[in-house]
């Protein structure tokens, strides 16, 4: 076996510019695809976090039917306080939810005294919220940070904190319609500012749960969305598949069911993004597997046509067709390892190099992210064990026509 | 007992419809450590007849029997096997492997074909290395040397394995006449030093003068049967 890997990579030191140029193709194949996995997966994973850990959580629950009115964020459609019981009893129960916190969705206007505008707003208990979303706190991005809010305080959305000139500490009013039409309003104290960042309700501002019950007088325990988070996103399917399943069978007295279901994939635009994305990673490996075939064969029915006198003389003195076989596969094997290698040292450092300088980019009205690619043990692995695999492929027909060569015919070549 | 014995061996190649009868029905015995010349015109058939002794063309007609086994019909690998074991090459253009130093050409045999353990390996490369008087060449690659030391060379990696019988199909067509020479009394030299069986093929009647046992060969047929010239033959 040494020994075979030890001609096999003679051999590819006949023609070191031929060599060079196709461990340097498969390299830049390496190089593309490793790049590309990493910066594209660290995009979406930073941006499937910022979802999930900002906003939406894993998976909402809604009274049936309030999805398809989101935009005019009906009260109307809550869940009541024996609807909201039943659901907490089942999330309790269930091993995979982290923790879940209650809004109440509302749409008000608001006024600084001298403008007034539309506002959306999240009405949640800071504590859940919080626990929910554990990224909610970075998006704040003026004012305190720590404890989210408290009674009588508001988080205002960057763009009507901006378009209606105010800052922390000022005063401002809401004032909104409640379920039956009467008008309330009431003063709260600008918190923060909090940043948008894409994707439905990435402009809501934020105040206090009571607050929001006092503002559209809602007595009993009312809710218009529950997001939970679990102790891991690999749970989803699975969470979502029991749960689902427990949620279908609660109906209403026509029988209807009560409560909606969805996961975040189903609420965020950006879950096509990631689609995408992993779409292209899949186009870019099979341009690397392709790039890697055609070299690879090229360069073997190349050697393979060059050396039949060779092939001749060593099957002539007593080389088996098995070993030559085994050499020429072996001569693809090491161009494709070479190639593997290169392109996954290269890959690392230009990974290192791209966290090193920092680089960011914008997103929508997000702008600044910061790029911080990395790639894991496993990408790396199955890229190499794919290349080398082709690479083995790739050679197997030209190995195959050397190995079957007649001794006599071969010799007699000129 | 004879190391070789062809009896009624046939060749007959189809092509198409042509039928061409390369070697009509020959029979002869080769006995062990002799220095053997088949001499006949191109396209007398030498080169059929070599490879079918070397087991790398089966015939079509008759037996053949080659260091106690019959050859006439062998598998790919165990023909591969066979030569392996029992013969070493000799060739016309030298066929040495070029990515390969002087000693790993030699080397090559023991690596690839046999199973060696590293020990034995370097004392017999270096023993043959000797013999073809090419140590002082061992590093260097075969374009790095002359036609004459290639063969050389060849004549050593056809010997390494401790081969019966060593096939030379015109060894020196490609020397000049004093390489020519040189190269077939090394030969003789080697047969004398490791009791190896000679056979080369040539055209050339005076390279054929240094032969022991001569086989004339004519339009696929022996004309004298294995006449002895001079020599030392036993
Ligand atoms: N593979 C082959 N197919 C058809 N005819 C062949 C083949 N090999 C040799 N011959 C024919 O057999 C005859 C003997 O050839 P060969 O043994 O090569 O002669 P030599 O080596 O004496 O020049 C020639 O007529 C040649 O054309
Ligand atoms: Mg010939």
């Amino acid at each position: 076996m040494f020994n075979i890997l030890k001609m096999a990579a003679k051999n590819l030191t006949r023609y070191r510019r031929r060599t060079f140029l196709t461990t340097m193709l498969i390299t830049l194949g390496v190089v593309a695809v490793l790049l590309f996995v990493s910066v594209s997966g660290s995009f979406k994973t930073m941006m499937i976090g910022q979802i999930t850990d900002s906003m939406l959580g894993h998976l909402q629950v809604h009274r049936k039917g309030y999805l398809a009115s989101i935009d005019s964020l009906p009260l109307n459609k809550n869940l009541n306080q024996k609807q909201v019981k039943k659901l907490e009893e089942i999330l309790r129960s269930e091993e995979a939810v982290e923790s879940y916190t209650f809004r109440i969705k509302l749409g008000a206007m608001f006024s600084n005294y001298a403008e007034t505008t539309n506002i959306r707003l999240n009405a949640v208990m800071p504590d859940k919220e919080l626990q929910t979303m554990p990224l909610l706190g970075d998006r704040i991005i003026e004012g305190e940070k720590e404890g989210l809010l408290k009674k009588g305080e508001i988080l205002l959305p960057e763009l009507i904190a901006k378009g209606m000139k105010v800052k922390v500490g000022d005063t401002i009013v809401l004032v909104a319609n409640n379920k039956d039409g009467s008008v309330n309003g009431q003063s709260f104290l600008v918190r923060g500012v909090l940043e948008g960042i894409s994707g439905p309700g990435g402009r809501d501002g934020i105040m206090h749960l009571e607050d929001a019950r006092s503002l559209l007088r809602i007595e009993e325990m009312e809710v218009s969305e529950v997001a939970i988070r679990l102790k891991s996103i690999d749970q989803m399917e699975d969470v979502f598949n029991g749960l689902k399943a427990q949620l279908s069978s609660m109906t209403n007295k026509e029988g209807k069911p009560v409560f909606e279901l969805h996961t975040w994939e189903k609420l965020s635009p950006f879950f096509n993004i990631a689609k995408m994305i992993d779409l292209m990673t899949l186009f870019i490996k099979v341009m690397l597997v392709a790039i890697v075939l055609v070299s690879i064969m090229n360069v073997m029915i190349m050697a393979v046509y060059e050396r039949i006198n060779e092939i001749g003389t060593i099957a002539a003195i007593g080389t088996r067709p098995g070993k030559i076989l085994a050499l020429f596969v072996t001569e693809g094997f090491l161009l494709g390892l070479l190639g593997t290698i290169s392109g996954t040292i290269i890959s690392l450092i230009g990974i290192t190099a791209m966290n090193l300088s920092k680089l960011t980019f914008n997103f929508g009205r997000q702008t600044g992210l910061e790029l911080a690619p990395t790639i894991d043990a496993s990408d790396i692995v199955v890229t190499v064990l794919i290349v080398i695999f082709i690479a083995v492929l790739g050679s197997l027909q030209p190995a195959l026509k050397a190995a079957r060569m007649d001794p006599i015919a071969a010799l007699r070549h000129v | 007992m004879s190391l070789i014995k062809a009896m009624q061996l046939e060749k007959t190649y189809v092509t198409g419809d042509i039928e061409v009868k390369a070697i009509r029905g020959v029979d002869f015995t080769i006995e062990p450590a002799s220095f053997v010349s088949f001499i006949g015109p191109s396209g007398s058939g030498k080169s059929t007849l070599l490879n079918m002794i070397g087991c790398l063309d089966p015939p079509t007609g008759g037996k053949l029997i080659v260091a106690d086994q019959d050859i006439t019909n062998l598998a790919r690998n165990q023909a591969a096997d066979f030569r392996g074991n029992t013969i070493g090459f000799v060739f016309q253009d030298f066929n040495l492997i070029p990515v390969l130093t002087v000693y790993e050409n030699i080397e090559y045999p023991l690596l690839m074909v046999q199973k060696w353990s590293v020990g034995d390996r370097k004392k017999r490369v270096m023993s043959l290395l000797e013999a073809v008087g090419m140590a002082d060449q061992a590093d260097k690659y075969p374009s790095q040397i002359s036609g004459g030391q290639k063969q050389r060379v060849a004549v050593a990696r056809a010997l390494v394995t401790n081969a019966k019988l060593v096939l030379a199909d015109e060894p020196t067509a490609n020397l000049d006449r004093e390489t020519a020479n040189r190269i077939i009394s090394m030969m003789k030299t080697m047969r004398d030093e490791f009791q190896t069986t000679f056979i080369f093929s040539t055209h050339d009647p005076k390279v054929v003068k240094s032969a022991e046992v001569i086989f004339t060969i004519e339009d696929g047929k022996l004309q004298k049967n294995g006449s002895e010239v001079g020599g030392t033959h036993v």
